[in-house]
Formats: structure tokens, sequence, C-alpha cells
């Protein structure tokens, strides 16, 4: 997983290279993450709403119910994805040190 | 026992519980004034992360707006706590790796510069105050109601509860009071909720209640039945808002990013051990504030059907006891227009603006008022912020339901001033006196500094809490565009560009304070008889103009930065390091 495990004491090169890509991929996460951020927010409940309400969930219509419920639930599931992915890319790029 | 014991019992002993926890946790250092010496457990953090945001606001006026509001109250709901999000993902983590006290701290090193880190003084105490006279108003009005006591004498106790445990604990002390007082509101919420869910639907879950059939046979949805009983009365529909789509989502992202701009919020990160903690802290900060913001809706859209059939058509001598006391307390008030006696409530308004008492009773007994004269045939007038703190009333509920929920709302309104005041008093002794004026200053004397700063600041705010100017409730809407427009981007690019420099930071948050200070002030203050949708730009309200201040920020931050000279080297390496977790590249 880590070369620089077993390649001995890395370079400057080796731990700028490693850090930037572990910079990079926390990007990447968060790109991903803030888009679905987005279209649960401010497309279902906002841009979409109207479209949505076509189906209910109950007695919710389904545009009210991703504005007034299901967006906050989905909110509280990107951060618990964020932070187990995060330990992933951390272990991954050997940035985990404390 | 009667109600009125059970209220003083409760208030009484979640008053004794706050002191003690505060006396016991008290600060010793500058470090443990400000930040709890970074030693607070994420999910203890994410506990005192959701008191301290949930203020008055959310626990006495939210549920309030929204059975007022319908589909249009979603931008709180999504408002505040989407920013979570954003705070989580994008802020929280890489601020705590920078390390240091304050919001100003990171804005004035990253920008190395002073001025920066003075700008954003004046934009955090300016967001500060306008919140804080929020919350002794919220005091005052649970005082006033609930204990009987004058609103003024209301707000002196608050003030005194406060200096206790805020001048004594500093944030050490904070956090720990506030994680009781969380407990207490996230109760006071919960059991009338369940109560009122329960017999509203036969279902006890508010989140699946407000889903479900109405409990009368009658075989309708709740939302249904609300959406019908308001369209024959003239109002629209509940599902239904009335503002316009671009509004809605401007408002909404205002709210958004204001919440992961807020000083008091931000800072709370700071407190936890790590970068790894701020993340986790974050995610049980939003858990726990989804709690109440998620049965808020139902709360409002029962209370708003329950007090439709409860008032309308019902003659006013046999009006409940809870419209009499509200009316009392000037928050209700009965236009008997066609002088039958009975209450017809409609869509518009009873009278022009909020009521003015005569001493004066009507042929039913009703208060009377000297309001100018409105057309339409509504008779009701109601103040939204009652819905919560009248509701167990209106459901009948037990007297101890009750008293639960008096001790709720001050605990909401002192956690969340007591926060204020912390961030408040650290902007003026750390950055200020220790950063900026008298760097030489002593430990001693920094920390002495921030007491007589949190004394002076909770003087002002009760000021403000006992005569409150006229604007208060009118600028609300400055702090979250404000916090929007000028922090959230000088923060956001300081981590996520290596390239912006002083220039264009402190260029773009001028730019956006500017620009939205004085669009919400046109509209709030000098002109507000033209805040109406046609002369507003592209048809935002001054609540979500935040967001083009936001933009206008990035785009004069990104403009100068490209047209001056690159930060210097070591900025380049500061940000390299908080970018990395852990101690990794310290």
């Amino acid at each position: 997983m880590d070369e620089s495990e077993n390649a001995g004491p890395e370079s400057e090169e080796q731990r700028i290279a490693r850090e930037s890509g572990y910079w990079r991929a926390n990007v990447r996460l968060l790109a991903v993450l803030m888009t679905i951020w987005f279209i649960v927010s401010f497309g279902c409940g906002i841009l979409f709403r109207d479209f949505l309400d076509q189906w209910s969930l109950g007695g919710y219509p389904l545009g009210f119910w991703f504005a007034q419920q299901g967006s906050i639930y989905v909110f509280i599931l990107l951060i618990v994805v964020y932070v187990r992915k995060m330990r992933v890319i951390e272990r991954e790029y050997g940035v985990d040190g404390e | 026992m009667t109600t009125q014991t059970l209220i003083y019992l409760f208030v009484g002993a979640s008053f004794a519980l706050y002191i003690g926890i505060a006396i016991a946790s008290r600060a010793a250092s500058t470090s443990e004034f400000y930040v709890a010496d970074g030693h607070v457990h994420p999910i203890v953090n994410g506990m005192a992360t959701a008191a301290d945001w949930m203020s008055a606001a959310s626990f006495i006026s939210m549920a309030g707006l929204i059975a007022f509001l319908g589909y249009d109250g979603s931008v709180y709901l999504m408002g505040w706590t989407g920013g979570y999000v954003m705070l989580a993902l994008l802020l929280a983590p890489y601020l705590r790796k920078f390390g240091q006290y304050t919001v100003p701290d990171f804005i004035g090193a990253r920008y190395y510069s002073s001025a920066a880190r003075v700008v954003a003084v004046v934009c955090l105490i300016f967001i500060s105050f306008t919140y804080i006279a929020g919350q002794m108003r919220g005091v005052g009005i649970v005082f006033s109601r609930f204990l009987e006591v004058p609103v003024d004498l209301g707000v002196i106790i608050g003030m005194g509860i406060v200096f206790v445990y805020a001048v004594l604990g500093g944030m050490k002390g904070i956090t720990y009071t506030q994680v009781a007082q969380y407990c207490v509101l996230i109760f006071a919420y919960m059991v009338p909720a369940f109560f009122i869910s329960f017999l509203v639907t036969g279902n006890p879950v508010p989140q699946i209640g407000l889903g479900s059939q109405v409990a009368d046979g009658s075989g309708l949805y709740v939302l249904q039945k609300l959406d019908g009983t308001l369209t024959d009365l003239g109002f629209t529909a509940y599902t239904d808002g009335t503002k316009s789509m671009i509004d809605i989502f401007c408002i909404t992202a205002a709210l958004m990013i204001g919440t992961a701009g807020l000083p008091h919020v931000i800072v709370r990160f700071f407190t936890v051990p790590s970068a790894r903690d701020a993340r986790k802290s974050a995610g049980w900060a939003l858990v726990f504030i989804a709690l109440l913001y998620t049965t808020a809706p139902a709360v409002g859209a029962f209370a708003r059907l329950n007090f439709v059939e409860t008032v309308n058509e019902t003659p006013y001598t046999q009006a409940p006891g809870w419209f009499t006391n509200w009316e009392e307390n000037d928050l209700i008030a009965f236009n008997d227009r066609n002088g039958d006696g009975v209450m017809q409530y409609r869509s518009g308004d009873p009278f022009a603006g909020a009521p003015v008492f005569t001493e004066e009773r009507g042929a039913s007994g009703e208060r009377l008022v000297s309001n100018d004269a409105t057309e339409g045939e509504n008779e009701v007038y109601v103040d939204r912020d009652i819905m919560v703190l009248a509701n167990p009333e209106i459901a009948n509920l037990p007297g101890w339901v009750i008293a639960l929920v008096a001790a709720g709302g001050l605990a909401a309104a002192l956690s969340t001033a007591a926060g204020l005041l912390l961030v408040i008093s650290t902007a003026v002794s750390h950055d200020l006196l220790k950063q900026t004026f008298r760097p030489k200053i002593t430990e001693k004397g920094e920390l002495r500094a921030a007491r007589i700063a949190a004394t002076a600041a909770i003087l002002v705010a009760g000021y403000l809490g006992i005569y409150p100017p006229g604007f208060v409730a009118q600028v609300v809407a400055f702090a979250f565009g404000l916090a929007a427009a000028s922090l959230f981007p000088a923060i956001f690019m300081g981590i996520f560009s290596k390239r912006m420099n002083k220039e264009g930071a402190i260029a773009g948050m001028v730019t956006g304070l500017t620009f939205t200070f004085l669009y919400i002030a046109w509209f709030k203050l000098w002109s507000p008889e033209s805040n109406v949708a046609e002369n507003w730009w592209f048809g935002i309200s001054p609540e979500g103009i935040g967001v083009i201040g936001m933009l206008l920020n990035f785009a004069v931050a990104i403009s100068v930065s490209a047209a001056t000279k690159a930060p210097p080297l070591e900025i380049r390496r500061l940000v390299d390091r908080i970018r990395l977790p852990g101690n990794a590249g310290a």
C-alpha cells in the first residue's frame, strides 16, 4: 500500500508527492460529497420539488419531504461517510501518524 | 402541585445545575478560558455545539415560523443544518489543525496582516451582538410568561446566571454547562412533541406522525387535512409556498453558508484534541441538532392544525385559557370586526401592524386595540413566537410538561448567549489586545482582560434585552448574511487556495461586507416601505442577499489577488501544514 514503509527513509520529493496525493484524494472526495449535498437540498428540496411532489412518502409529497426531512438525514450520512473515507485515505497516503 | 410551582421547581433546579457545573470547572489559564485546553471529547463537543447553536430562535421561534410559513419554512430547516456539512468538510478540520484560539487568529496569520485581523474582529463583534440581543429577548419572553416576573427582572436574572458561568468558567465552564443545557432543551422539546404527535395521529414519533393519517377517522393525511383547512379559510396551502424559487434558493444558501461562517460555532471546533476529532465532532453536532430540526416541522404543522381547530369560529367567551393568557402578554389579539363575539380566523391582517392595546375591553371582554383598520375578514392576531410555548397548553398537556418547556426555552437562550459572550470577550482580549495592540500583555493580564470584556459584553447584552432597539428583529438577517459574505470566503480561500494573498482577501471581505450591509440596511432600516419583491435585485430578498455578497467577495478577491504578488513562502508552507491531519508536516 504505502511504498515508503519498506523503502527506507523517503526523500523530500517522495514526501511532497505523497502529501499532494493525499490532498488531491481529499479534494476529490469533497467534490463528490458536496455534489450530493447540493442535489438533495437545492435539487430535490427546491429546484425539482414540484416534479418530485407527484410521488408521496406516506402522507408527505416527496419534494416536501426532502425539503423538511430527507435532506437533513442525508446531511448526517454525508458527514459519516466523510469521516470514514478520510480515515482510509489517510492510511493509504501514510498521513495518519499522530 | 400547581403548574406554577412546578415551573419554579424545574427552572430553579436547572439553574442550580448550571451554576454547580460552572463552579466545578473554573478556567485557570487563557487556554482553558478560550478553548477548554483543547481537551474536549468529540461527542461532548458535538452536544455543546448543538446547545451553542440552537438558540431561543430555534427552540421558541422556528416551529412557529414553519407553522405559519408551511413549505417556505424549509429554508430554515435546510439552511441551519446543511451548513454543518460545509463546516465539517470545508472548514473545521483545517482550522483545528491550524491550532490557535479564534477565527481572527486564523485570518490574521493566513493573510499575514493585522488589517485583515481587525476586519475579521469587526465582522465578528457585529455578528455576535446582533445575535445576542435576540437571545436576551427570548429570556425575557419566557420569564414574563412563565415565571410571572417583569421582563426587565427576567433579563437581569438571566444575565446573572450567564455571568457566573461564562466569566468564571470561560470555555471550559461553558462547554460542560452547554452539555447539561442540551439535555434539558432536547428533552423539553421532544416530550410535548411525542404527546402531540400521538394525540393528532396515534403515532408518537413526530417525524413519522407528520406523514401519517389524522386519528379522527377521516382517513386524511395530516398534510392533506391542513392544506384543505387552510385553503378553505383563504390561506395558501401548507405544502405550497408563497416565496419565489430563486428567493428560497438564495435564503437557504445564505443561511447554510452563514452557519458555516458563524464565529461562535467555528470556535467550538478549536476545543477538540485533533483535526480528526473536529470532523467527527461536526457529525455528532449535526446528529444532536437534527433531532430537534426534524421534529420542528411536525410540531409546526400540528400546532397550526390545533390552533385553527380550537380558535376558528369559537365565541371569545369560550376561548381556552391559554388564549387569554397570551392575550394578557400582548402576543394574541381579537379584533371583533363584525361584532358577533365569535373569532373568525382567516388569511390577512386583523389590523395594521403589531397590536397596541388600550385599557378598554370590548363587548365580549376582549382587550381592544388602537391600531389602524385593514380590509378583510380575519379577526385574530397571533405572534408566531408563542406556538412552541403555547403548544402544551393548546394540546391540554399536564403541568410538568409546561414547566419542562419553560426550562428548555431558558436553556436554549442561555447556552447560546454564553457562547456568543465568550466569542466577543475573546475577540477583545486576545485578538485586539494580545495580538494587535498590547502584544506584551502577560497571561494573567490577558485572562483578566477576557473576564472584564465578558462582563462588559453581558452588560451591553442585558441593556439590549431590556431596551430592545426597534430594529433588532429586523436585523437578524444581518448575522447570517454578513457571515456568509465576509468570513466564510476568507477562511475557505485561506485553506483551499495557496495563491490567495492579503490584498485579495481584504478587498474581498470589505466588498462582501459593504455590499451586503448596504442592501440589507436599505430594505430593513432606511426604506422599509420599499421592501417588496418588485424592488429586490433579481427577486432576492435581504435575507438571501448574503449569497450575492459572497459571490462578489470571491470575484473581487480572486481578481485583486491575481493582479498583486503571491503570498510569501512561509504562508504557502502554513497552508501545506493545515491541509494535513494529525501532526504530520508540523
